[in-house]
């Protein structure tokens, strides 16, 4: 295998992976849009639901379908009962208890997933197969593909979403100014909840999607930690971010892993994506497209 | 709803505390009829923007209370009912500080204005209304509002609340920090929106001489308290009205419109 292809083989992957980050990605940026939140357990959340699934499927022995449809109501209801015990109690607060209180919860789910599910790693077998498409010089694993899919199927839903819809632009009025959405008639707690439960549907996507790649226990939460160095690249308010973010992350991880892994034995993976944060946040605090405050004289 | 007895909103001898311990308005009482325009002038921190935040619901978000009194809109009391509740029975609040969604697009601030309404073939034909209106907005529909000038962003905020269809509209300070061309143009256009959609509007405003001539009616408020209200034209005519807001004193202060009243009250026991 040549250079270049090596190297494309590294691009194809970062960008299928990115992608899939991406998606989880979206699950953060859709909260701190709207309620300005930020979660900490986005990667629990992908655990919990990664959980369920093999939980239908093996303890109870449960088709795949419903096991699919029984993660994604599980997590929208966890979303929305999470917002209403948990974060509406928190509203008006200093951000640092909303950012204490989700990592607690965080340590709570990490403690949780496995005491009602097991420690074992359990598999989430999806019918597509493993043998890698083969598309000279690349080949794919199916499930990348798949998840790829997934991924920019509801990037462009959630996309359409907040520029098209009623329900979307409100959401970004609330984002925007709480007190002034209120004005217009806006019931923004009902905003609050459905961010919440948007954020489970997207959790639930990725445990599948990372479950069937990674296998389902508590080291599933772990993908969680990508979600940050994307989100600041990207911004933390933004949709095309998470996208640009995610793909970003996902090639420099695979390309830099690629290069460097053989010389330091591995986990250039891990660390890679925070330096090129840490770069971001000196360069442009405000993320490619983040939300800029705007200051008038 | 055709109640055509008794006016369109009625503040009742109103008390407002903030956080418990603040008491800002101390017995405040104003009628609105329908279909009419009303002042309610008065000096930075007199309280009008708490009294129109009583009407809207608004206070709350302000841990501010309806402690004494009552508002009654169309009969109904709705000082207990939260801001959403107040928007669809047909109030819709211009908050003071020109305060548009700076990250949205004009038209889809305008939409939001619209977020009560359920027919969306009316409220197409209301956006076009609005653009009719303000023809500036019409050419600004795709830029952020947060970049478009003050006067825009004004407009934008007064087009806004139309979008809603309300009976009532508390306007806070709509000439604040705009030039007085701008002020004149868009009061202007309330007058028009007035007269032929039929919106009521309460005017909170500092600049009495542009308030007085769009309204019929007019109170002063002080300290938390009308302490003066009266047909448009008389308190535009009034001495102490004018010595109040149009006559400086000695340094380039305003006058308090009670040393007027206490000047005046001296003034009869001479005479
Ligand atoms: N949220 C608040 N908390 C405490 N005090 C307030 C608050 N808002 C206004 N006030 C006080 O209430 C008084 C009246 O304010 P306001 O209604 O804004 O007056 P105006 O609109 O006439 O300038 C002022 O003394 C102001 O400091
Ligand atoms: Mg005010």
């Amino acid at each position: 295998m040549g250079d270049w292809q090596f190297f494309a083989l590294l691009l194809s992957n970062g960008i299928l992976i990115g992608l899939m980050y991406s998606l989880i990605a979206l699950g953060f940026v859709l909260v701190y849009k709207a309620t300005d939140a930020i979660n900490f357990a986005q990667g629990e959340f992908v655990m919990i639901a990664g959980f369920v699934v093999v939980g239908f499927l093996i303890s109870y022995g449960a088709p795949l379908w419903l096991s699919l449809v029984a993660a994604l109501l599980a997590m929208i209801a966890f979303g929305f009962g999470l917002e209403r015990a948990m974060l509406r109690k928190l509203i008006g607060r200093p951000i640092i208890a909303v950012v204490m209180a989700t990592i607690g919860l965080a340590a709570v789910l990490r403690g949780l997933g496995p005491l009602l599910w097991g420690a074992d790693t359990k598999p989430l077998v999806l019918p597509i197969g493993d043998e890698p498409i083969l598309l000279e010089p690349l080949f794919i694993p199916p499930i990348q593909l798949v998840g790829a899919t997934v991924s920019l199927l509801f990037l462009g839903l959630f996309g359409w979403f907040f520029l098209k819809s009623r329900k979307g632009i409100a959401m970004r009025a609330v984002a925007d100014s709480q007190q002034v959405a209120m004005a217009m008639g806006i019931n923004v707690e009902r905003y609050f909840a459905l961010a919440w439960a948007m954020t489970g549907v997207v959790s639930a996507l990725g445990g599948v999607i990372w479950g069937n790649m990674l296998g389902v226990d508590v080291h599933l939460s772990l993908v969680g930690l990508k979600v940050f160095p994307v989100v600041i690249l990207g911004g933390l308010d933004s949709i095309p971010g998470a996208i640009v973010g995610g793909l970003i992350v996902g090639v420099v991880e695979n390309v830099a892993a690629g290069y460097i892994d053989p010389f330091v034995g591995g986990g250039t993976k891990d660390f890679a994506p925070y330096v090129v944060m840490i770069i971001a946040l000196m360069v442009r605090p405000y993320g490619i497209f983040g939300k800029q405050i705007i200051e008038r004289v | 709803m055709g109640e055509t007895s008794g006016p369109l909103l009625s503040v009742n001898n109103i008390e407002v505390i903030y956080d418990h311990v603040i008491l800002v308005l101390k017995g405040v009482s104003l009628r609105v009829p329908e279909g009419g325009i009303v002042a309610l002038l008065g000096a930075n921190g007199a309280g009008k923007s708490t009294t129109l935040k009583a009407v809207s619901g608004l206070l709350r978000t302000e841990r501010g209370d309806v402690t004494k009194g009552a508002v009654e809109f169309r009969g109904q009391p709705i000082h207990r009912k939260d801001p959403a509740d107040v928007v669809q029975r047909g109030i819709v609040q211009v908050m003071e500080g020109r305060r548009v969604f700076e990250h949205l697009t004009v038209e889809e601030n305008l939409l939001t204005g619209a977020y009560t309404r359920r027919n969306g073939q009316a409220v197409r034909q209301d956006l076009a209304l609005v653009y009719r209106y303000f023809p500036r907005l019409a050419e600004r529909r795709g830029a952020q509002a947060g970049y478009v000038s003050g006067g825009e962003q004004q407009m934008l905020a007064i087009g806004r609340a139309l979008m809603a269809r309300p009976k009532l509209m508390l306007l806070d300070e709509p000439s604040m920090g705009l030039a007085p061309m701008l002020v004149a143009e868009i009061f202007d256009i309330v007058g028009r929106m007035n007269r032929e959609e039929g919106v009521a509007v309460l005017l909170a405003e500092q600049n009495a001489p542009m308030a007085l001539r769009v309204a019929q009616h007019g109170y002063v408020m002080e300290n938390g308290r009308i302490v003066l209200d009266g047909d448009a034209k008389a308190l535009g005519e009034n001495e102490d009205v004018k010595e109040f807001y149009l006559g400086l004193s000695g340094v380039g202060q305003r006058k308090s419109y009670r040393d007027v009243k206490h000047y005046r009250r001296r003034k009869r026991w001479l005479s």
